[in-house]
This record gives structure tokens, sequence and C-alpha cells, in this order.
């Protein structure tokens, strides 16, 4: 079974290629004071938006600090909001699919109305509401978007629950005297990890997305915390001299979103090649 | 029919009732009063006068009163004044601006089905060939890239270097001047790019759904039946197998419409398109809350209004639904 899934996830040329850049994100991240090359918040206001060179890779920023050395501290802020966000909105949401799918009747109507109706808003809209309200920091952030994105994650768990409860694990745990606490997440959640692993997967894909997007609106990370959305801020601000500016940093976002996205499916025709 | 309808009606009443609760939630998140911005700047606000502003607001009140008496409000289109000096009522702001969303998203809606549904078709139709590979690729670059920044390079292309289109506002500053014909053709060039970058992000998964959804329809006895009695290829994918397609994806475009307002505030905030996604990011960012309340309740409405739309139309294209 396990041989069988790692056999089927190599086999997989995107998978592979999805792994390999989520691997080398986090190298980068784990690594990011040594290899950036200059400090990423030094400010040289002689060196004010200069292009590409021999010393400045990518360009310099409108306060003259290097655009490489920022874009790889903002890995760092990337892979912390997407992991941070996505588990945030994993414990939601496999906490109200487990108890809702377990329990049925009155307890899952309630929680699914709540999930319908919570799906009616505009994600993006909900997160800026609850941004003018709470200041926008880099926890502030992960925490709206974890906890306006545990709706698919719930219905996902829900409908593993409906049917593993009916198996016979659950029915000879609940013989010898297991509380339905214990059955609920040592036999049955276990179990419905698979699906959790490739929506959350797919998850830090969307959550770096959004926080670039209110990064680059300038209700996200905050300067002078580099972020690869707040890079493309000053891209904006300078698009008619500076495009290393706006080219880079969103590369990177593509780069990174795209890895993510094909680590998800490859995971998902690998747990069950039967959903390809 | 009509008790179809009936009931879909009924079910939304308390979609209804909860998007008024967690709306009055999010406003309540707020630590303190959310009349302290309004007083905290201003040294001569008496504590008098900010009780005032409380009773003004209905702050004063316990909470299930304050949630009753801004439904009573909420229910006649009274969203409350705007804490922005022109203390306008927040229900024109919006109203003014909703129309150029509107037909911003309905433009963009239209194009994405007008794009993406021949994409499908053809991908399905030529499973595996290099027309379906090219779109595998271009679906997974779609779901991954970042609109915004695509509109970044855009409009340096097109905008800065090629200077083709405009990359500002939705009418040139001497539009007043211009003859009927050539105001309405520079309407065009300024919606050009946020339609097409606003189409963009749905483009990749109606047509990945488009496809496998043909590739199901493909393999149906029917199918096999029109092909055994002897009709022409043309006439067994595009006559049969289309429109059985067709039909679950009016559910799909229903599903993308929270998708769509919500990007219009990425768009029109870019492109400085004074709709209500650009009026939405104002009001965030100057912390007018009464303003921000209205638009994310005005977008919920608008996402169920969209459902029942798409659910009614599907009821009305497939009498299995209605029945069952």
């Amino acid at each position: 079974m396990r041989s069988d899934f790692w056999r089927r996830f190599l086999e997989n040329r995107m998978a592979v290629a999805g792994s390999v850049v989520v691997l080398a994100l986090f190298v980068v991240s784990l690594f990011a004071p040594w290899l950036a090359p200059y400090d990423p918040s030094a400010i040289d206001l002689e060196k004010v938006l200069m292009p590409p060179s021999g010393d400045h890779w990518l360009g310099t920023d409108p306060l003259g600090r290097d655009v490489l050395s920022r874009m790889i501290w903002g890995a760092r802020i990337s892979l912390k909001v997407g992991f941070v966000a996505t588990g945030i909105a994993i414990l939601i949401g496999a906490v109200l699919g487990a108890v809702a799918g377990y329990y049925g009747g009155w307890t899952d109507a309630v929680i699914m109305r709540f999930v319908d109706i919570m799906l009616c808003f505009p994600a993006f809209f909900l997160i800026l509401a609850v941004i003018a309200i709470l200041e926008p920091s880099i926890w502030n952030i992960m925490l709206i978007i974890g906890v306006t994105g545990w709706m698919g994650i719930t219905r996902l768990v829900r409908a593993d629950f409906i049917s593993l409860k009916e198996r016979d694990f659950v029915l000879a745990a609940r013989v010898i005297g297991a509380s339905d606490l214990r059955i609920i997440f040592v036999h049955i959640l276990p179990n419905a990890m698979a699906s959790v692993l490739v929506t959350a997967t797919l998850g830090v894909a969307g959550a770096i997305l959004t926080e670039s997007a209110l990064s680059f609106l300038g209700i996200g990370v905050q300067p002078p915390t580099p972020s690869w959305g707040n890079i493309l801020t000053a891209g904006k601000d300078n698009i008619d001299i500076a495009w290393w500016l706006s080219l880079y940093p969103g590369l990177a976002i593509l780069v990174t979103v795209l890895g993510y996205n094909l680590l998800g499916e490859g995971l998902r025709d690998a747990l069950d090649p039967r959903l390809r | 029919m009509l008790s179809y309808l009936g009931k879909r009606l009924l079910f939304m009443a308390p979609m209804l009732i909860g998007i008024t609760i967690i709306c009055f939630a999010v406003m309540h998140l707020a630590p303190g009063s959310p009349t302290d911005l309004q007083t905290q700047m201003n040294p001569r606000a008496s504590a008098e006068a900010k009780e005032r502003l409380r009773a003004l607001y209905d702050l004063d009140k316990p909470l299930p009163q304050q949630y009753w008496l801004w439904v009573k409000k909420l229910a006649v289109l009274d969203l409350g004044r705007s804490f922005s000096p022109d203390r306008r009522p927040v229900s024109d702001k919006i109203l003014e601006r909703l129309p150029i969303t509107i037909t911003l998203n309905v433009l963009s809606l239209l194009l994405i089905v007008a794009i993406a549904i021949p994409i499908g078709v053809l991908a399905a139709v030529h499973q595996d060939a290099w027309f379906d590979r090219a779109t595998s690729v271009f679906v997974f670059i779609g779901f991954a890239m970042p609109t915004f920044w695509l509109a970044l390079l855009l409009m340096i292309l097109f905008g800065i270097h090629l200077g083709w289109l405009p990359i500002s506002g939705i009418r040139s500053l001497n539009a007043e001047y211009m003859r009927p014909a050539a105001a309405f053709w520079d309407l065009v060039r300024h919606l050009i790019l946020p339609v097409l970058l606003s189409a963009f992000g749905g483009l990749a998964g109606l047509s990945r759904y488009m496809r496998a959804n043909m590739l199901e329809v493909i393999r149906q006895d029917y199918i096999m039946t029109a092909r055994a009695k002897g009709l022409s290829e043309r006439t067994v994918i595009y006559r049969h197998a289309l429109r059985n397609a067709l039909l679950p994806v009016i559910t799909i475009l229903g599903l993308s419409i929270p998708g769509l307002i919500g990007g219009s505030v990425i768009f029109e905030t870019i492109f400085a398109i004074p709709g209500m996604g650009q009026l939405f990011y104002m009001s965030v960012m100057a912390r007018d809350y009464p303003v921000v309340m209205g638009i994310l309740f005005i977008g919920a409405v608008l996402t169920l209004l969209g459902n029942l739309i798409a659910d009614v139309s599907y009821a009305l294209a497939d009498p299995r639904i209605r029945v069952s």
C-alpha cells in the first residue's frame, strides 16, 4: 500500500517537479540569512531603482534595497503564512466536519447551514472586512485567511465521516467502550486524513496567493517586512520605470503556487488513483 | 416549476438571516467601539459627545436589541451613513457604483463562457492530443497565476511599452467632448484589460470542468446509440453530447460569482475603476465601517441571488431537477 503510493507518486513527473519546487522553497526560507547577498532592509539611497546588474541580480527598489535579498526573505513570509493559515483552516474544518458527520441530525444540519452561509460571502470581502477592524499584521493575516477558509475541509471531512462511521472498526471501538471523542479523533479522523492532506496542500497555495494579493493592496504584510506582495506594490508605483520590481516577485508567486498545486494533485492521484 | 421556485425562495430566508448575523458579528469584532475612530482624533470630543455619537449608532443598547434595530433598517435598505466627511447614506454610495461592478462581472462571465466552453469541448474531443495537453498546461498556470501580477505585466506591455490601451479609469478626460461612437470606443478600450483579467481567473476552472464533463457524457449509452445509428461524429458531439454536458455549467457559473465579485476589489483598485470594489477598498483603508458592512452584506446577497438564478435556470433547462 505504502510502496504503491510512492511508486505512483514518483512516476508522476509533474508531482515530482512540484515537490522539488516546494523543497527548494523550504531550503531558501531556512537558509535565508546565509543565501541573501545583502541585508534585506539595508537602505542605500545612492542605489535607488537600479536595474538588474552584476551587483544586484534582480535590481534594487525605491529605497535602494536589494530585490533578490528581499525576495529570499519574502519566501519565509509566504511559507509561514501558507502553513499557519492552512493549519488554522484544517483545525476548524476537521473538528466541525468530524462532529457534523459523526453525530448527524440537528448538529449536522446546523453546521452545514453555517458552511453554506459562510460560502455566500465572497472570501476576499470577508477577509477585507475583518482587516478593516483588526490591524493588518502578519499574525492577523494568517488568522483571517484561516478563519475564512475552512469550509471546503468541513465538507470533505464530513463526507468521509459519514461513510467511515458505518465501518466495522468503529463498531468494534464502540463495543470495547471507547468514548465518542476517542472514536472521532483516534479511530476515524486518521482515516480521513488522506483527503485532508490533498486539500491542505492546495490550501497552502491558495493562502500564499491571498496573502500576496493583500500585501500588494497594502493591507497584508506591512513594510519594512519584505513579502512578495509588497515588493509588487513598489512595482506598481514605479510601473513606468522599474519593470524588474513587477516581474520577479510575481514569477516567484506563480512558481510557488504552481509547485504546491502540482504536489497536491500528485498526492491526490497517488493516494486514490480512481479519482483521476 | 412554481412550487420549485417557492421552495427555493423559502430556503433563502434562513440564509439571509445567517448573512445578517455574520455581518453583525464581524462588525462587533472591533475592540472598543466603532465610533472611537471618529472621536479619538478629536481631543475636544467630550465624554458626553462620545455618548451621543454612540447613541446615534445605537451602540449604547444591548447587543440583541442592536441587532434587531440594525436588521429593521436593513429591511428597508437603510445601511446608515458613511463615516467619511460627506456623511452620505451608505446605500446611495453603493448603489451609484453597483452598475459598473455588475457590468464588469457580467462581461467577464460572458467572456469566460465564450472561451472556456469551446476549449473544454475541444480538449475532451481530442483527448490526449496536443491541444488537450496545451490546455492542461494552461489550466495549471491559470490556477497558479496571481492575476494582479498579470494585470501589472499587461499594463506594462500594452499600456506603457506599446501604448495601445489606457491603464486607468473607465473613460478618458476628454470623453465628454467626444462624439457618441468615439466615446463608446473609448469606454471599450478602458474595459478590455480589466474584463480580460477578471475573466482569466475563471477560465482555467471552467474549461477543466467542461472537459471532464464532456468526457463523462461521451461515455454514456445514448452517445453509443447515436453513433450506432450512424450519425456523423459532428452531430453526435455537438448536438447530443454538448447539450448534456452544458447543463451543469450553469451551476458552476453560479458558484463562480463570489470569486468574481471578490476579485472586483483587486481589479477596480489596480485600474482605478469607480465601482463597488474600489469603494470597498477605500472604505477598508479609511475604516469607514458602515460602508464596509454595507458592501459585505450586499456582496453576500448578490452571491445568494446569483445562486438562485443559477438554480432556477437549471430547473428550467432540466425538468428532472424540478421533480426531485
